[in-house]
């Protein structure tokens, strides 16, 4: 079953996206550490295509599907632009220095990719799907 | 997300309540740098109500934790639920950053701190 969501782009609808993802995982038998870690990593991308790609234009949208296969999590975020920004190629940064620099961003990528197992990209004249997979069995913890 | 602001004798305890995420944490941020304009040397964070934490609110706390060294500032975390806990220990944080279980403790832990620094 696939579950979906579309939002105009406010950071104000991060909120309403977080209780989307916990409503579609609630069916399932996950601890709640697992669920937020997976709301989290979904927060962090919508948050950065909401703010960077589409610079929290309320006209335009992102949508957010949830499914369960072969008890592996995929969550899909569509949007519409025309953002070069390549998280495959994006390098995790280094704490301390993020620290040292009194750095307040480059720590939500680097969430997604710890809390993730994997993350594919694909890219259509100007529509974009990004594709994280989570393998956890149901009542695993 | 809804901060609380109070004094206890020397400590400015700043008590966050609700969601930290990309449309709050200004508050945040806000509220520290007053915080550290007030001139205090210890800052206790209270999370018992902080629900959720993404990283702009994390972020919050790691720009002004160079701040606070460099003003001899200590500034301890305390009352986290386990997620949030698991959060800042996926990134390495749980080592950078002061956290404790109680208030108590965060206080306990600055004036050990501010003890031992007045001994040298």
């Amino acid at each position: 079953m696939m579950h979906s969501l579309q939002v105009p782009c406010t950071k104000e609808n991060l909120k309403e996206i977080r209780y989307f993802v916990e409503s579609a995982l609630s069916r399932y038998n996950l601890s709640a550490n697992d669920v937020n870690l997976m709301i989290l990593a979904i927060d962090e991308l919508c948050a950065n295509l909401i703010i960077h790609s589409h610079q929290c234009n309320q006209d335009e949208c992102i949508e957010v599907k949830v499914k369960n296969e072969n008890q592996t999590f995929i969550f899909e975020i569509h949007d519409q632009s025309n953002d070069s920004f390549n998280l495959l190629e994006y390098k995790i940064p280094d704490i301390q220095q993020i620290i040292t620099e009194k750095r307040n961003g480059s720590m939500g990528l680097m969430l997604v990719k710890r809390i993730m197992d994997d993350i594919e990209v694909e890219r259509n004249d100007g529509h974009n799907i990004c594709r994280l997979y989570k393998s956890l069995p149901e009542g695993s913890n | 997300m809804e901060l609380k602001v109070s004094n206890e004798g020397k400590f400015h305890i700043i008590q966050v309540i609700g969601d930290l995420d990309a449309s709050s944490s200004i508050l945040l941020d806000n509220a520290l740098e007053e915080a550290i304009t007030t001139n205090t040397k210890s800052i206790l964070i209270d999370c018992a109500e902080l629900h959720y934490i993404s990283s702009p609110g994390i972020g919050a706390f790691t720009s002004r934790l160079e701040e606070c060294i460099e003003k001899n500032i200590t500034m301890v975390l305390f009352g986290l639920n386990d997620k949030i806990v698991n959060v800042f220990r996926i990134l390495g944080l749980d080592q950078l950053i002061m956290i404790k279980i109680s208030k108590d403790d965060a206080k306990d832990h600055i004036n050990d701190a501010q003890f031992t620094s007045a001994l040298h």
